[in-house]
């Protein structure tokens, strides 16, 4: 198994906020790597970075094993890497449709295409000629989902999927997940719903205050092991 | 009749207007940029076209287009090298910048060219009319003016709303950020923008310049006027700028018809105060807030 | 069954206090108070000592007084406002105009049609408001530029205020000639020595916390209490009301009012310029950049449109490479500040004289990370 993505001692800063201290892991190919944690914790942080959206100040991000530290974002997707960043941001003026075929622009050659994104979120069919600011949050979490697929990544990062939505919607989303799991992508999933996550998740590592307060596999974590390491108690 | 004609030449006026609108709204649209040098990088290209034609004997079309694909050029270098770098921190920085951009052309332009008046000649074609009734004519080149300006509008629609880069600049505009997390390359776009702006505003210079004269310090008007299409008929919007633009125009020689050549340009600006005061967002508002 | 313990009190806070000035400030007092009694009474000493006035400085520092006074208002505006204008040039000239209507159609005297004129351009500057906040930006820049044209355009229609070709300042004319220069002079100084006190008592108000908050956070500002409109409002009348005034010193120096000259918008650019090289959003920034500007204005005039054309390229180049200014630069570098205007928390265990490092303001974290 080879290993597609590492950070090593990456620090990032806002300003003169620090969000994220030394912060190393490796992740393998086709694993599905969940990070957990309260808010502020640096889990977003974290997959911003790793989609270039963010500079660590000192540490590396490696991807299959070379530095992308000096790639901008743009360039990233091009090379495998996408990501669904928080609260959606989809693109509101465009079509469900438009938002899809845009999420192709920098991408890769690949299976995904629109018509296969629709197959994993049927959902979206009758939606495709709607202006994407009309859609509910559901809707909107599929379609972002959907978005980042079309560029056909390697390594696909979901920050915080489940925020903002019904229970019922969730399942749905994570249905669609498991799906994705099994599909030979690797994953990194951002969440602050615990229970949902460790469902599908190969390996898990808690998040305070910017640093790596727990990690392994969710069953080896006891549930007292995992609210302690949340909380920082 | 003399109305009618009156507001028929206000509103083929207005299509120059909204020429000038258009590339200064695609901007704002793609960027959140207000460029205060927009009106003089027009006249720029207009003396630009003077020059060559001066200088190298080439006729009127062939100046104009060299002069448009010149102008592209520039305002991508311009986005690219300097422009960029003045965006994103706060509203401040593009227009100080831009603004000393239009104090540099202004006198750049009067230091090589003088602060006369100058002209460019398209022959016959600027007198001719063309009869409607006994008491109505048409000016042949405000009605090509006018119908240039449809043509381009139009184009600009549907290379936003059907090209792959047009896509592009949406999604820039909506999110930039989410832009880029589709492998789309802001600095590039921001670029390309300014680029078809400016080439825009080329064609708005070089017409402006063969209908009335035109001297270095004229671009300060032109972008006031395009500032009041713009809002007028609606931020989001290039049929409202062309629409907004129209509304000015007429106004302005409605007002010198009824008023005095004074004042036409008076109540121009005392209606878009009004548009302003009473439906701030324009006639077709696609986004409420700037 | 145990409950988790929560009467216990949290540690006692250090105790401390907020301070404003320090050992440099009361220096910088000192030393300003001798620079304007010195700059007052100049011409009088030179006169005891030399029999003659130094008529020609003293015309030439009423230009930099009033570019002085100017360039705190457009600082005032947009350094600590965040309104960008690009049209002050409306009001300088209404100021311009109104020392004419004042002093020459209601004969009040010249000195005191000086002051009154501002209210001409508070006139206009009012009902305007309304209309212009509801735009952001460079369009509400281009909206200034907007007003200053149908002002411009209104004044050179109307025969009675002499239409295009302009007026002569009569009652500023018929004042005798000692009287007129000295009066000039010491009008403009205290015009621009008034510009900082007033920005200077203005920022240390309620007035000046509700701007720095408005200008870093709009929205924010709002839903803290702030009443934003009000704010920027008052702020917009007093920058119109000065450089009103400023234009009425300006034609008394004249003694020519002009639409044209009155209402060029090379008003704004000599403003824009000089803030933006002396230093944005400080106090300092604008007395530094008026001198550095009056200096080259004085070397490099004769030139004309070169001399703008360089203005053009220098502002430029500072806001790409050096956005804070020159003071911006020193004040960041030696954490220097002449003004008192800022708060500082400061804790008992710190001695009284030091300057701890102030928190780092907002945009200074931006201008970092950009």
């Amino acid at each position: 198994m080879s290993v597609v993505l590492e950070l090593k001692d990456v620090d990032v800063f806002y300003g003169d906020f620090q969000a994220l201290f030394k912060v190393s892991f490796e992740v393998e190919e086709g694993m599905t790597f969940a990070f957990i944690g309260a808010n502020g914790g640096g889990k977003s942080t974290l997959l911003r970075t790793i989609a270039g959206l963010q500079r660590p100040r000192s540490g590396h991000v490696l991807f299959h094993g070379e530095p992308v530290d000096q790639f901008s974002a743009h360039k990233r997707v091009g090379m495998g890497i996408a990501l669904v960043p928080e609260g959606r941001r989809v693109f509101p003026s465009l079509t469900v449709r438009e938002n899809l075929i845009i999420g192709a622009y920098g991408g890769r050659k690949g299976d995904w295409n629109v018509e296969s994104v629709v197959e994993l979120f049927p959902l979206l069919r009758p939606l495709m000629k709607r202006q994407a600011s009309s859609l509910s949050g559901g809707e909107q979490q599929a379609l972002a989902i959907g978005r980042a697929l079309m560029s056909n990544p390697e390594l696909l990062l979901l920050d915080e999927v489940s925020l903002g939505l019904a229970p019922v919607v969730i399942k749905r989303i994570y249905e669609a997940m498991v799906l994705l799991v099994g599909s030979g992508h690797t994953i990194l999933v951002v969440e602050q719903d615990v229970q949902h996550v460790l469902t599908v998740a190969d390996y898990v590592a808690c998040f305070l205050e910017g640093k790596i307060s727990l990690e392994g596999k969710p069953g080896d974590l006891s549930s007292e092991a995992i609210t302690a390491a949340y909380f920082g108690m | 009749m003399i109305w009618a004609n009156v507001a028929i030449q206000g509103m083929l006026l207005g299509g120059l207007y909204a020429l000038f609108a258009t590339g200064l709204a695609l901007v704002f649209g793609v960027m959140r940029m207000v460029n205060l040098a927009h009106g003089d990088l027009g006249i720029l290209a207009a003396f630009v076209a003077l020059f060559i034609i001066q200088s190298f004997g080439l006729p009127l079309l062939w100046a104009s287009i060299v002069t448009i694909i010149i102008m592209f050029l520039v305002g991508y270098v311009l986005q690219r090298g300097l422009l960029n770098r003045t965006l994103g921190v706060d509203d401040t920085r593009p227009i100080v910048v831009t603004f000393g951009l239009s104090i540099i052309i202004q006198n750049a332009l009067i230091m090589k060219f003088s602060a006369d008046s100058q002209g460019l000649d398209a022959g016959k074609i600027e007198n001719i009319s063309v009869k409607i009734t006994n008491q109505l004519s048409i000016g042949w080149f405000p009605l090509i003016v006018f119908v240039i300006a449809i043509a381009v509008i139009a184009a600009l629609q549907f290379f936003l709303a059907r090209a792959k880069l047009g896509r592009a600049f949406r999604a820039t505009s909506d999110d930039r950020e989410a832009a880029e997390l589709m492998g789309i390359n802001n600095k590039h776009i921001y670029s390309l923008a300014m680029a078809i702006a400016l080439a825009i505003v080329a064609v708005a210079g070089i017409l402006l310049a063969i209908r009335t004269t035109f001297d270095p310090t004229q671009g300060s008007f032109r972008l006031i006027y395009a500032f009041e299409a713009v809002i007028m008929g609606g931020m989001g919007s290039m049929w409202g700028t062309l629409l907004g633009g129209i509304v000015l125009g007429m106004s302005q020689t409605i007002g010198t018809q009824a008023f005095g050549a004074g004042w036409g340009l008076v109540v121009g600006h005392l209606v878009f105060l009004t548009v302003l005061a009473v439906r701030p967002s324009g006639f077709f508002a696609k986004t409420v807030t700037a | 069954m145990s409950t988790p313990d929560v009467t216990t009190p949290p540690e006692a806070a250090p105790a401390f206090r907020i301070a404003r000035s320090t050992r440099i400030h009361k220096y910088v007092l000192a030393v300003s108070v001798l620079i304007v009694f010195l700059l007052a009474a100049g011409p009088f000493i030179l006169q005891f000592v030399n029999g003659v006035q130094p008529v020609s400085t003293m015309r030439n520092l009423v230009t930099l007084f009033t570019l002085l006074a100017l360039a705190q208002m457009w600082n005032l505006l947009g350094g600590y406002a965040g309104l960008i204008s690009v049209g002050q040039q409306a009001y300088i000239g209404l100021g311009a105009y109104g020392l004419w209507l004042l002093g020459d159609v209601l004969h009040l005297h010249p000195f005191v049609a000086v002051f009154l004129a501002g209210l001409l351009a508070v006139a206009v500057a009012l009902p305007v408001a309304p209309l212009i906040f509801r735009l952001r930006g460079g369009y509400f820049a281009i909206g200034t530029w907007v007003i200053a044209e149908v002002v411009r355009l209104v004044v050179s229609n109307i025969q009675a205020t002499g239409g295009g070709s302009g007026k002569t300042v009569i009652s500023a004319a018929r004042l005798p000639i000692d009287t007129r220069i000295t009066g000039t002079y010491l009008l403009a100084l205290f015009v621009a020595v008034g510009s900082i006190l007033l920005v200077y008592f203005l920022l240390r108000s309620r007035l000046g916390l509700a701007l720095t908050a408005i200008r870093d956070n709009d929205l924010a500002a709002q839903s803290s209490g702030v009443n934003v409109f009000r704010s920027k409002l008052l702020v917009w009348v007093i920058a119109a009301y000065g450089c009103g005034v400023v234009g009425a010193v300006v034609a008394m120096n004249l003694l020519r009012i002009q639409p044209t000259a009155a209402f060029t918008v090379n008003w704004t650019a000599y403003m824009m310029f000089i803030v933006v090289i002396g230093g944005f959003g400080t106090i300092e920034g604008p007395i530094i950049g008026a001198v550095i500007y009056f200096a080259l204005l004085q070397s490099l005039s004769q030139y004309g449109t070169l001399y703008m054309l360089l203005l053009g390229i220098v502002a430029v180049i500072m806001v790409t490479v050096a956005p804070k200014g020159i003071w911006g630069y020193v004040a960041k570098r030696w954490n220097l500040h002449l003004f008192p205007v800022r708060r500082r928390l400061v804790f008992e265990s710190t001695p009284p004289d030091e300057d701890p490092k102030p928190a780092e303001s907002p945009d200074a974290a931006v201008a970092e990370s950009a």
